[in-house]
């Protein structure tokens, strides 16, 4: 609990300790893009053609239709692909 | 610009709901595994409550042993919690309404479904306590419940990949991250941290991958900027 804690604390108490500026501010804001696709890339990239596909359906979904539709209509066309590709 | 205190919690609620349902087949495989190790009912509550997350309980759970080699639960559970450094330091400048007392109280709550729909909230400059804590506390909650659940059922538990809902969490992590990319597009960050990912996830054990991907992304875009940049 406390090493889980101390880590979502950590970097918010560091940020606010110790203003960013420059490049660590370009870095900083690059980390929303960097651990989302982290925490994705295997199941989007290595896991099979069903899951590659549906990220493709689930992008262009979101390109147009709202959030909520996006993700079921992502979730429906991996149950689809995936009965597909068995 | 902001709605009330309850609007805005009664959105959050809606808008962690996907992601809610998806983590109820997690939380009762997590409680089912404990279940096998040996862990009470009322012990993978309090697991839970206090820990709240859910790829650390996973290797906690999968290491346990008794007597409980207390060393390897702590060192391999913080492998897996670094990345929450980068991730909390990333939400800092979208919680300025929050005070310092609330921001420590809901980075306790920062698992990372939570962390992402906040930080598309945080992007349009519209995050409240209200908001946060109405994704938070659901899913929070909902956690407890199935994961006890799922101690109590045992292996009776249905495989999350027939309806899909392992995919939910990437599904939802590909709409907002397409989110953030339309606001600002870059392109080496995302691939530098798929292609770093990859390899961490292909040779390392563990979920190493995040750390390692998210450290190269952001190391990516620092080493790209041109010195116009800085400011």
């Amino acid at each position: 609990m406390a090493v889980t804690y101390a880590s979502r604390a950590g970097g918010f108490w560091l940020v606010r300790r110790f203003p960013v500026r420059g490049r660590l501010k370009v870095g900083l804001e690059a980390v929303p893009l960097a651990v989302l696709t982290a925490l994705i890339a295997p199941t989007v990239l290595a896991t099979g053609p069903a899951e590659s596909l549906a990220a493709i359906v689930t992008l262009l979904l979101a390109w147009r239709l709202p959030v909520l539709a996006a993700i079921l209509g992502g979730i429906a066309s991996v149950v689809l692909l995936r009965a597909f590709f068995a | 610009m902001d709605g009330g205190w309850r609007e805005d919690f009664l959105l959050g609620c809606w808008q962690i709901l996907p992601l809610l349902l998806a983590s109820i087949p997690f939380a009762l495989i997590l409680g089912a595994a404990a279940a096998e190790k040996g862990i009470s009912p009322g012990e993978t509550t309090l697991m839970g409550a206090i820990v709240f997350a859910g790829s650390a309980q996973f290797v906690a759970v999968g290491v346990w042993e008794h007597p409980i080699p207390a060393i390897v639960i702590v060192l391999s559970t913080a492998m897996i919690n670094l990345r929450h450094v980068l991730m909390s330091a990333a939400i800092e400048p979208g919680m300025t309404r929050f005070g310092p007392r609330r921001s420590y109280l809901a980075l306790f709550f920062l698992a990372d479904e939570i962390w992402a729909v906040a930080l598309r909230r945080a992007a349009e400059g519209r995050l409240t306590p209200a908001y946060y804590f109405g994704l938070a506390l659901p899913f929070y909650f909902s956690w407890l419940f199935w994961s006890t659940a799922g101690n109590l059922l045992g292996s009776a538990i249905a495989e999350p990949r027939r309806y899909g809902f392992d995919y939910a969490f990437a599904a939802v992590f590909l709409v907002i991250l397409l989110g953030f990319w339309r606001r600002r597009p870059a392109s080496l960050p995302i691939l530098a941290s798929a292609a770093s990912a990859l390899l961490a996830w292909k040779f390392l054990p563990g979920v190493w991958y995040v750390f390692i991907g998210g450290l190269a992304g952001t190391a990516a875009a620092v080493l790209s900027a041109r010195s116009g940049d800085a400011d």
